[in-house]
């Protein structure tokens, strides 16, 4: 069990898409300028990474090598079409404020990378795990962003106002660069910065 | 020399050991600042001239002096114009002071605070890099901009202009730009418009810079004549509207060779060719401002004097720096005209050029390499 926990705890940190490999920045841009869109992307990209880690891996076998990266693609495809009509169904105005990053999520290297990787020579259930591993670690590093930006840029959180009234009649001001997404990017290199000297100390 | 005595006596506490070894870069900056250091290096020669980095930094300080005394001026005429005031010159001075004094504190108590902690943290001595930012950030501001912002704004172009890359000398784009930008865009109803550039305006006075006026589809004619331009009578960020005070300190860094007048030459080559290309296209009345104009409206002699010729990021090559300079003109009056949500295009194009001088650096130096490789080839062809 200790490996197959391993799984799941190393892209958290040590092995983290977006910090450490520096996969699927754009979408980190691009959805975090408020915690709600960024919450369910995050989601999203977790059920598709795990659910397309465990396909791949039941049918790894049967894959011919030449054209293994179109059955990948078909089968991500058809996930992000279900994540994407769940959405629609159930939080349609998440679903408008993320707009074509749901459809995006097939060209997320993180999930491209992950069955090349891992799911094409494990066994589902580690593959699965990995998949939960690396869209929680993808998702983490969301949060933390869109926390921020929603909190400077906007002063509110999940939509509610969190930075008092009274601050503003102080001439407190809400940063306009935060909504920008040079900021997300920004953001996440402090976070890798902040990172790197925890991680060399182990 | 009880100052003396007493560093001397404290010293101990701050050496590897002591009681504060922690705070030993404070310390040493201290001590720097007040006696020459008798630390000799062991290895090596390093000098390359008699002129050191403090030295360097100094004269820029002493350049920026006459744009801060007017600077300071403006302030007060500006604010006793827009109410319709007469105010005596130390009324306006005295006004000009008290708006300037706070700007100047919140910088440098910001911007060295965290320059100490960081040389504390990394266990490297302080360095004179932030005097020189520190002073021209509050020349590159409205004079009304919040205080707290400024905080912010100073904090940001330390922290991830020049910390993240190593500090002093590593940065990669000017400092006190950075702050100016990330105001510009964090808070652009306190950095833009007509409402910021004169401390506590009336309300009935227009108050809007050159530029502005241009980006609200003003004509030429409406603009303050080329000599109020020149004096700096006019509203602007702090120290950029006095021409004359300008070209007072850039004579000065000239003939004192801080300044590479590579890089002004080509600046303004760059700003005349780009505005005579608008001229003659002529479209709307922003290409219609002539280009003799544009080198006296807003940041463009400032820029070009005190930050495009920054040694550390501009261009380092020779040839290069023509480029950079000639670039960094053209596009500053690109932006100016072809955009008018971005009036200062001349913070942009310093920025912009600034990240662009070692591609520019690298391109220069392969060409030679190649121009060499080729003549040596010929040269071998010729032999045989």
């Amino acid at each position: 069990m200790g490996k197959n926990l391993e799984l799941i705890t190393k892209p958290l940190r040590q092995a983290n898409p977006v910090t450490v490999l520096i996969l699927g920045i754009c979408s980190s841009l691009a959805v975090t300028a408020k915690l709600k869109p960024a919450i369910v992307m995050a989601l999203s990209v977790t059920v598709v990474t795990a659910l397309s880690n465990l396909v791949i891996s039941l049918m790894r076998k049967g894959i011919p090598s030449k054209i293994r990266i179109i059955v990948q693609l078909i089968v991500v495809a058809t996930l992000v079409i279900l994540v994407d009509q769940f959405l629609k169904a159930f939080v349609y105005d998440v679903s408008k404020s993320l707009s074509v990053f749901v459809g995006l999520i097939i060209t997320n290297c993180i999930i491209m990378g992950r069955l090349e990787a891992f799911a094409m020579a494990q066994k589902p259930w580690p593959s699965f795990l990995d998949g939960i591993g690396n869209g929680l670690g993808y998702g983490m590093i969301l949060v933390i962003v869109a926390f921020f930006r929603e909190l400077f840029g906007s002063g509110t959180l999940f939509g509610l106002r969190v930075i008092p009234e009274g601050l503003y009649n102080f001439g407190y001001m809400n940063n306009g660069l935060m909504i920008l997404p040079p900021m997300a990017l920004i953001i996440i290199g402090i976070i890798i910065w902040c990172q790197k000297p925890a991680e060399e100390k182990k | 020399m009880g100052l003396r005595n007493y560093i001397n006596k404290i010293k101990p506490d701050f050496e590897e050991g002591g009681r504060y070894a922690r705070f030993h870069s404070t310390f040493e900056a201290f001590e720097t600042f007040l006696y020459t250091p008798n630390k000799v290096v062991n290895t090596g020669a390093h000098i390359r001239d008699a002129v050191d980095m403090k030295r360097n930094m100094f004269y820029v300080v002493i350049a920026l002096i006459p744009c801060f005394l007017f600077g300071t001026w403006n302030i007060g005429y500006q604010h006793f114009l827009s109410w319709g005031q007469d105010a005596t010159f130390w009324q306006t001075v005295g006004y000009g002071l008290l708006k300037i004094i706070p700007l100047y504190l919140v910088s440098y108590i910001v911007g060295l605070a965290i320059e100490f902690v960081f040389a504390e943290i990394r266990h490297e001595e302080v360095n004179e890099g932030y005097f020189v930012t520190g002073f021209l950030i509050p020349l590159v501001m409205p004079a009304d901009v919040p205080l707290w912002m400024l905080a912010v704004a100073v904090a940001f172009a330390v922290i991830i202009g020049k910390e993240v890359f190593g500090g002093s000398g590593m940065n990669v784009v000017n400092p006190a730009l950075l702050a100016r930008a990330f105001l510009f865009f964090s808070y652009p109803s306190k950095m833009t418009g007509d409402n910021v550039w004169i401390a506590e305006k009336a309300d009935a006075f227009s108050g809007a810079t050159p530029l502005g006026t241009i980006l609200n589809g003003g004509t030429t004619e409406q603009l303050p004549s080329i000599m109020e331009m020149f004096v700096g009578t006019i509203p602007g960020s702090v120290g950029e509207t006095s021409k004359i005070a300008i070209l007072i300190g850039a004579l000065f860094l000239i003939i004192t060779g801080v300044s590479d007048l590579r890089i002004i030459v080509s600046s303004f080559a760059g700003a005349i060719v780009m505005g005579l290309i608008f001229n003659g296209i002529g479209a709307n009345s922003a290409m219609e401002v002539p280009f003799y104009y544009h080198l006296m409206m807003g940041g463009f002699m400032f820029g070009t004097f005190f930050m495009a010729t920054d040694p550390v990021t501009a261009a380092q090559t020779s040839t290069g720096k023509w480029i950079y300079g000639f670039l960094i003109g053209a596009v500053a009056i690109l932006i100016r005209v072809a955009n008018p949500g971005y009036p200062e295009g001349m913070m942009l194009a310093i920025l912009l050029l600034n990240v662009f001088a070692p591609l520019i650096d690298w391109c220069v130096v392969a060409a030679n390499v190649r121009k060499r490789k080729n003549r040596w080839a010929a040269a071998e062809r010729s032999a045989k």
